[in-house]
């Protein structure tokens, strides 16, 4: 008789690893019958031939004679692009819209509210194609919209100026990164000194006007060197200009519209979860409102914000896959493409997988790093 | 936001006192209608434009607004709303009473849609009574939605009772959607249960497991777990065995639920105290009844908010069925639109499905917000 609560979970364990050792080998067993009888290759070697198609659009340059391996990588890299945009103006619109809910204006808090209410309560991939809908549904290049000089919207998608590279470009990077360190260096003598005889000379402005006005400095002493590069109808379609698919657009207003207002709401519990008390007691004490901002209401809002936020950057990784579903190039949409062509779909969904959880553990890597960093130490 | 109570008695009480001294009664702009304009929208110049400028977008959208959806619409289904739509300068909201049918229920045959129409019904009627607190009881719940849902199986499916039988291939619309959509909150709350438990257990082989699979399947998306169940799973199996692709496509939507479910799980468990179980297993209670008569119910009480949360998340996810080719609510509609003189009219189509879609998730989360004040009343789950 199993008697003893330690022998029990032993043969618990032992069963538990059984089973999931017999189900993957089952699976796996059944797999290599079934793929060896239907003659599909298994194996990496097929990242080494030539794809045989063009992605839509790339970053990086690819073409039909490219490697799977390398019409992969610009599947990761367009991935990526459209996530790191993405978090950056979802992050930006839900700081807004998130303030705006908790604005004294009733107006702006009701336009705040409904916005949050109608893109958080409907599916995100309902959004992405009615956004495609909408842009394929604009008239051709021909009558395109043109809301600002240069800015044209057509069913190809939207062409905005983009200002040529120049020689002075690289010394201007140069110059940033000197100004940044240098503003870094004052911020460190503005917190000594302050320590040390209680006197605060100003930090923001001054460290500001150090990390931008050395690059504009340079770029004066360059000549000013200036030129856009304005998109022009040629015939059918434009020339000139950056160019972002209707695919590209519809993908990034859905993710961005739809986390957006799921950060809104992230952003109004941070503030509120701040109690009153502790910015009359800032007041009180004669902080500044900026100081109350930075050293009272953003330590105790951020503590609430950046776990939720951190799963809402991921959601939206993850959500850039939705990019299938109206042909933008993404990793899955080029895997899917590879899969089709090739038939080895274990190798491909284990690539993606692989992506996905790569991009998914650095995330959170980065936010649980960030969340240390600005968790309040009790005692 | 509204004047608080408070400040609105104080400044009656004073306006009292200044009347009681021989004072004047407060300027017109204290009181009424233009206090709240004042303290609403135009407590500063930064105030007063930013509500001059919601002002003007109102004014600038909501009459052209009219104009499209309404004045200027066509509503007229048939031929003949074809050729209105074609005239008409606004929305042409004939094509969702054109091709309502085949939004509704996909390439369910047509003769039968009462069909998924009744079973629909009865899905929701079963829906609705399960929110009711006081029905959250195991021998309540557990025979209601077997029988209601073997009913509603069987009248989609029929085969029974004279009814045709109809291959799930051809099941579409709405009724796929709300199928998908319980489906995976019955079987996936159960499993999400149990994983949070296996995650926690102090066995290490079992909880090693448990955390894998969670932190795996949370780490990459749903279009990837549909497509291991579309295209993967049926390699794994032996040749001749066949799954069908619903059934497949539920079961990995229902395990995807779960392992987000059993997180949210997970932290209402680490809630509970210590002392809870302690005196459990001091009254000579097992695992199994310790947890299930003890430390479950207090623990699900408190993910409430959390469990709520993902299950109207599931609801929208359904819509990703698209990917494997299912025709639910959003792909029917999509499908619908191939036809040629509809095809233009897509937006409207969609217009209608978000509108559909957002009555019932707003609906579950007006609902989530009453449940979370009644807990919070301290008064019984249930």
């Amino acid at each position: 008789m199993f008697t003893g609560e330690s022998l029990r979970g032993l043969i618990y364990q032992l069963a538990a690893a059984a089973i999931l050792v017999l189900a993957v080998w089952f699976a796996l067993a059944n797999a290599s019958a079934n793929l060896s009888r239907t003659n599909i290759a298994t194996g990496w070697t097929f990242l080494a031939e030539e794809s045989g198609f063009q992605v839509g659009e790339s970053l990086i340059a690819q073409s039909p004679t490219s490697s799977y391996a390398y019409t992969l990588l610009a599947g990761v890299v367009n991935t990526l692009f459209v996530s790191a945009i993405g978090i950056v103006l979802a992050s930006f619109l839900g700081l807004v819209v998130g303030i705006g809910r908790l604005s004294g204006n009733w107006l702006i808090a009701r336009y705040a509210s409904a916005y949050v209410e109608v893109f958080r309560n409907t599916p995100i991939l309902l959004q992405i194609i009615v956004w495609y809908t909408v842009l394929r549904g604009l008239p051709g290049t021909r009558q395109a919209l043109n809301p600002l000089p240069g800015v044209f919207l057509s069913n190809r998608g939207l062409r905005v100026p983009a200002p040529l590279a120049e020689a002075a470009h690289p010394w201007m990077g140069l110059a940033f990164l000197v100004g940044l360190a240098l503003a870094l260096l004052w911020a460190r003598f503005v917190r000594r000194r302050q320590a040390r005889t209680g006197q605060r000379l100003p930090g923001f402005l001054p460290g500001l006007a150090m990390a931008l006005g050395f690059p504009a400095l340079v770029w004066l002493v360059a000549g000013a060197p200036f030129r856009l590069d304005m998109p022009v109808l040629r015939g059918f379609n434009f020339r000139g200009g950056a160019d972002l698919s209707p695919e590209f657009v519809a993908l990034l207003a859905g993710l961005v519209a739809y986390t957006g207002a799921f950060i809104a709401e992230i952003v109004r519990a941070g503030i509120q979860s701040v109690p009153r008390g502790q910015i009359e007691a800032a007041r009180a004490v004669g902080l500044h409102p900026g100081a109350i901002m930075r050293l009272v209401v953003l330590p105790q809002a951020l503590r609430v914000i950046v776990p939720p936020l951190a799963s809402q950057y991921l959601g939206l990784c993850k959500n850039s896959s939705l990019a299938v579903a109206i042909g933008y190039p993404d990793v899955v949409n080029v895997m899917q493409t590879t899969i089709n062509q090739t038939g080895q779909a274990i190798e491909g969904l284990a690539v993606i997988m692989a992506v996905y959880l790569t991009i998914s553990l650095s995330i959170a890597a980065f936010m649980n790093w960030y969340n240390r960093r600005v968790a309040i130490v009790e005692r | 936001m509204a004047a608080t109570p408070g400040a609105m008695a104080l400044s009656a009480a004073s306006a009292a006192q200044a009347l009681d001294q021989g004072g004047r009664p407060p300027p017109v702009l204290e009181r009424g209608v233009l206090r709240w304009l004042r303290t609403n929208l135009f407590a500063s110049w930064w105030h007063a434009g930013l509500t001059l400028l919601g002002l003007y977008v109102l004014v600038a959208v909501l009459p052209p607004f009219w104009t499209w959806a309404v004045a200027g619409a066509s509503f007229a289904p048939g031929q003949a709303g074809a050729e209105a739509c074609a005239r008409a300068a606004g929305a042409c909201w004939s094509v969702i009473a054109e091709k309502h049918r085949v939004m509704l229920f996909g390439l369910y045959p047509y003769e039968q849609h009462w069909r998924p129409l009744v079973a629909m019904l009865l899905w929701c009627a079963l829906v609705l009574a399960s929110c009711v607190p006081s029905m959250w009881r195991p021998s309540v719940l557990a025979p209601l939605w077997l029988a209601g849902g073997a009913a509603c199986l069987a009248l989609m499916g029929g085969g029974v009772a004279g009814l045709a039988p109809v291959a799930n291939s051809d099941w579409g619309g709405l009724p796929l959607t709300i199928l998908l959509f319980t489906g995976t909150v019955l079987i996936g709350l159960p499993l999400a249960a149990l994983m949070a438990l296996g995650r926690r257990s102090e066995l290490p082989a079992i909880s090693g497991i448990m955390t894998a699979l969670i932190e795996l399947t949370r780490g990459v998306p749903l279009v990837t777990v549909l497509f291991v169940a579309a295209v993967l799973f049926p390699l794994f199996m032996p040749a001749g065995v066949n799954f069908d692709k619903l059934l497949r496509a539920q079961i990995g939507m229902a395990i995807f639920f779960a392992c987000y479910e059993a997180e949210v799980i997970r932290g209402g468990l680490q809630a509970i105290p210590r002392g809870q179980i302690e005196a459990a297993t001091s009254l000579g209670l097992g695992y199994w009844r310790r947890t299930v008569l003890i430390v479950l119910p207090q623990a699900l009480r408190i993910a409430i908010p959390g469990i709520m949360n993902h299950i109207i998340a599931a609801f929208k996810n359904t819509s990703l069925v698209i990917i494997i080719g299912l025709l639910d609510f959003l792909n029917a509609t999509k499908a619908s639109l191939v036809d040629p003189p509809w095809q233009r009219y897509a937006t409207e189509a969609y217009l209608f499905l978000a509108v559909v879609y957002f009555l019932v998730c707003w609906a579950m989360s007006q609902y989530s917000q009453w449940l979370e004040r009644r807990l919070a009343d301290g008064r019984p789950a249930g």
